[in-house]
């Protein structure tokens, strides 16, 4: 290897501390690969790692064993299977997955995400673009630029990628063809400046062959440079940019080891930060002053973007894991709507209304989405009306959290911008998304202080206010039983409102249907007239199908503990169909209804309800008794 | 300001940020321990990631009785020295029929390692446990990600990881379910001698070259680290200078002929070899190609 790009043997063999030295000043660059199937992604990769010789005897032999056995390159080194991974997507000869990888050379170290360029797993692509400075675009010289050309492009440029590579591959299979490489070059620049893309760096190569990946190479005189790894080694790393911006770093974990002691830990997201400064925490909007940076190898003088550090205040200032730490005459703003990008990651399609987990930084809120407002075509870049987001979906929409957040929009700021949103039932995460800026609307309209408070309201009444939730079925005897507990309690001098489900429904939701979406803007008004009512002093029955666990919480989480109730009328299935009193079940299997609850569409049954009804041992009556027992009980 | 930060820099402020990400969710943290340099990087890590407090969260050794001398007399020596409980869990079924890796094979690690760490993780009700894997160790691990879900019975399904993007870390998880999390996941070997040097990081001596008792089998280069190695008629121990890249059960543990006797000399000998890492151990070799997949989904760390 004689290659001044890489590893030099003969240094290594004399002086092994001057390479050290030099190895260990190296900067690091993460950047991602994304192409079509058959592109030559996997094959540039293992070339790099071949090259750097990231690539060992035993493995070579491996290697070559494989490539005999499954390559697909006849008797010569199938490079695409150093990078294959997953047993499954060897044997189906495709990468479905997002493959991390690693080399270095004479001036830098490098972390390769591979990216699949399957159309159904834009969802990869997008998370190994998050954490990458750039992107290498790879385009097969014979087919010019493909509908997943402008895709991966698209996608490197919503997610703020700086650089760009358009490495035009299979050079070799074109002849060397500066024609070719020329024509495609320029379709590619027309494209590019239509989504935003003002500089891009073309390279002709052959990662099969190793044209113009370390060095400039001999069949293509026309081509001036620079090779793909020298162009690699000098573009600017994504943290020199963020340490010029205003100092930010979310608080992680308050580091209190004892009482004289009390620390704040985090990585700082931009800026620099040092002993003295004047900095504000968010989003109460206190200041104070730096007094130290704590390490274990000492204090610092100065922390920078990048490093995770333990800071101290000068004075006793409440701060507290979600916070942001920042520069007091620069801050970020603090708000609970906002527009931002979405990209949906889940099977499940995304549903307006529900509340999700939303996690920025460090801060984790509730948040619900509303309906987008376009949704983006990946291959067409036009908007498109939506109702929701599917899998691999990408979509403009407006969100609220439960609480204030503290944010930049994600063009200024990657780590305040960017967040992901997390289904409460399931865990997983379900969508990524990049904040555009808040909506003014949010501050506003501000919260107006009454002097009559709700517990004068209540008293007045003589009772405590309270939510009955009936859920169950259709059919199941909700509205029976709540009834009978409204006449119980009407008797007892009470002050109630009974909310029955087919009555709202001619009033204030009668522009509602039985979409998903729908039945949860549906509950969610319900619950929010609820709420009011039960401010107001009132003794609240509300009577609904609610099937979803997920809004019969959301209406829980909106009333002071202990006040809402929720009652399971516990009625199977087969005995609602049975009773069918409305005869609604019998055109749901008739096909006449959609999204029947039980028939097309889930009833999800609450876990621990406050009081269960099995309505199948109990009459009404006796139900209504129990459930008025235990509220005035 | 551009270039305050090196790589090392880089990959420590990140495996920091993770460490500390955790304590934002888990109930019960504990880190594995095996007493290699990979461990011994992870918990200097840890000890900077929350000074001046003590890293909270206890070491766990899953034990094998097999490891080499010199691992047990530096694990006791930093778990004195970082302030850290350790705990060491041996499979007591592993232990009651004597499993050995002379005469039961795979069986050895399956009982000893993957079991033991099971029985070990549901006997404390550990939610979530540091371990030291890299992703260029292995093919398989390439692809999973920093936090990296387990079932109730600790299974791992790579078809059904989370997406992880930029630094955010989805550590939610329904009870019963547990995490690994692997905050040293982008470090290459390189990084991890370069950062040993760089920090002074105590490692076990095995490491470096020195005379030591050595038998020949099966193309392997095994040390006789005590008398429970069994000998064949005649066959005597060899005296030869051998390091190790890496270590575990010494009978399963393959040395390099080797003069190095210093990180730097380790170093400039990895940088020169020929042959990877996990060459030297058995382990991935049974099961054929995908093993180390296959010993994950069931529960392999």
């Amino acid at each position: 290897m004689t290659d001044p790009v890489y590893v030099t043997d003969a240094l290594i063999a004399e002086d092994i501390d001057a390479y050290l030295a030099a190895h260990e000043r190296k900067s690091l660059l993460r950047f991602i690969t994304c192409g079509s199937v058959d592109d030559g992604k996997s094959t540039l990769i293992g070339r790099l790692l071949y090259d750097s010789k990231m690539i060992f005897e035993d493995q070579l032999a491996a290697l070559e064993a494989d490539s005999k056995r499954v390559g697909t390159q006849g008797q010569e080194i199938d490079f695409a299977l150093l990078v294959d991974g997953l047993a499954a997507e060897r044997e189906q000869g495709i990468t479905i997955d997002v493959a991390y990888r690693f080399f270095t050379t004479e001036k830098r170290k490098f972390i390769v995400a591979d990216t699949p360029g399957h159309e159904q797993y834009t969802r990869n692509m997008v998370t190994g673009a998050s954490t990458a400075d750039l992107a290498v675009i790879l385009i097969d010289a014979r087919k010019g630029v493909l509908t997943q050309t402008r895709r991966h492009s698209f996608l490197a440029h919503l997610l703020g990628i700086r650089h760009i590579v358009l490495a035009v591959n299979k050079m070799d299979l074109v002849g060397y063809d500066k024609a070719v490489f020329d024509r495609i070059t320029l379709a590619y620049r027309a494209f590019a400046s239509e989504i935003g893309i003002t500089h891009f760096t073309a390279i002709p190569i052959s990662g099969f062959k190793g044209d113009n990946i370390t060095a400039l190479s001999a069949n293509t005189p026309w081509f001036k440079g620079p090779a793909l790894i020298e162009h690699l080694e000098t573009v600017e790393v994504g943290e020199a940019a963020d340490g010029a911006k205003p100092f930010r770093m979310p608080v992680q974990w308050v580091n209190r080891p004892n009482l004289d002691f009390r620390g704040f830990s985090g990585q700082l997201a931009s800026g620099t930060v040092k002993p003295g400064d004047s900095v504000r925490i968010l989003p109460s909007g206190k200041t104070t002053t730096i007094d130290r940076i704590v390490t274990l190898d000492g204090d610092l003088g100065e922390a920078v973007s990048g490093q995770s550090v333990t800071l101290t205040f000068a004075d006793e200032v409440d701060c507290s894991r979600g916070d942001v730490i920042a520069a007091a005459d620069n801050p970020p703003e603090a708000a609970d709507q906002f527009e931002a990008t979405l990209v949906w990651m889940a099977d499940e399609a995304m549903i307006a209304g529900r509340a999700y987990w939303l996690k920025l930084a460090t801060q984790t809120v509730s948040a619900t989405i509303q309906q987008p407002k376009y949704e983006i075509n990946v291959n067409t870049l036009d908007h498109l009306a939506a109702k929701t987001l599917d899998l691999n979906g990408i979509g403009v929409v407006e969100l609220s959290t439960d609480k204030p957040i503290v944010f930049e929009a994600y063009a200024d700021n990657h780590t305040l911008g960017g967040f992901i949103l997390i289904d409460k039932l399931t865990n997983a995460t379900v969508a990524a998304g990049m904040l555009h800026f808040s909506l003014r609307r949010a501050q506003n309209v501000h919260w107006q202080a009454t002097d009559i408070s709700r517990e004068m309201r209540a008293d007045l009444k003589n009772q405590k206010p309270a939510l009955l939730w009936f859920t169950g079925l259709s059919g199941s005897g909700k509205s029976t039983i709540a009834n009978l507990v409204e006449k119980k309690l009407h008797r007892m001098n009470r002050h109630s409102f009974l909310l029955d489900g087919d009555n709202v429904r001619h009033g204030l939701n009668r522009d509602l249907g039985f979409t998903e979406a729908d039945r949860i803007e549906n509950i969610r008004r319900v619950g929010e007239v609820a709420k009011l009512m039960t401010d107001a002093g009132l003794i609240v029955i509300t009577a609904f199908i609610s099937p979803f666990k997920a809004e019969r919480d959301m209406v829980r989480s909106m009333l002071p503990e202990g006040e809402f109730l929720e009652i399971f009328i516990d009625t199977p299935l087969a005995e609602a169909e049975k009773r069918d009193v409305k005869g609604l079940y019998k055109k749901a299997r008739a096909g006449q209804l959609k999204n029947f609850t039980g028939i097309d569409s889930p009833y999800e049954a609450p876990e621990q309800p406050e009081i269960r009804i099995d309505t199948t041992t109990m009459t009404p009556d006796e139900a209504a008794t129990m459930i008025i027992d235990r509220l005035l009980g | 300001m551009t270039d305050t930060l090196t790589h090392l820099d880089r990959l420590e402020a990140e495996s920091i940020h993770i460490m500390r990400e955790v304590m934002a969710d888990a109930a019960k943290p504990v880190m594995l321990y095996s007493v290699g340099k990979d461990s011994a990087v992870m918990l200097h890590l840890a000890r900077k990631a929350f000074y001046p407090s003590p890293p909270p969260f206890p070491l766990l050794h899953v034990d094998t009785t097999w490891k080499f001398r010199a691992m047990y007399e530096l694990r006791d020596r930093m778990a004195a020295e970082s302030g850290m409980e350790l705990i060491v869990y041996q499979n007591p079924e592993a232990k009651a029929r004597g499993i050995n890796p002379f005469d039961h094979g795979p069986l050895h690690t399956d009982m000893w390692k993957t079991e033991g760490l099971k029985q070990a993780l549901d006997l404390h009700d550990f939610d979530v446990a540091f371990g030291g894997a890299r992703r260029d160790e292995e093919k398989s691990r390439a692809k999973e990600r920093i936090f990296s879900f387990r079932t109730a019975t600790h299974g791992w399904d790579p078809k059904k990881q989370r997406p992880e993007l930029w630094n955010l870390y989805n550590a939610r998880k329904a009870k019963g379910e547990s995490i690994r999390v692997f905050p040293i996941s982008n470090w290459t070997e390189l990084d991890i001698w370069q950062y040993i040097a760089r920090e002074n990081i105590p490692i076990v001596p095995l490491y470096f070259a020195a005379p030591r008792p050595t038998v020949t089998r099966d193309g392997l280069l095994l040390m006789v680290d005590d008398d429970r190695f069994p000998l064949g008629d005649g066959e005597v121990p060899v005296q030869r200078s051998v390091r190790f890249r890496t270590l575990g059960c010494y009978p399963l543990t393959g040395a390099v002929e080797s003069e190095a006797t210093t990180l730097s000399e380790v170093i400039q000998e990895m940088l020169l070899t020929t042959t990877s890492e996990r060459q030297g151990r058995i382990i991935d070799k049974d099961g054929g190609d995908a093993s180390m997949e296959k010993k994950k989904q069931e529960g392999y760390f």
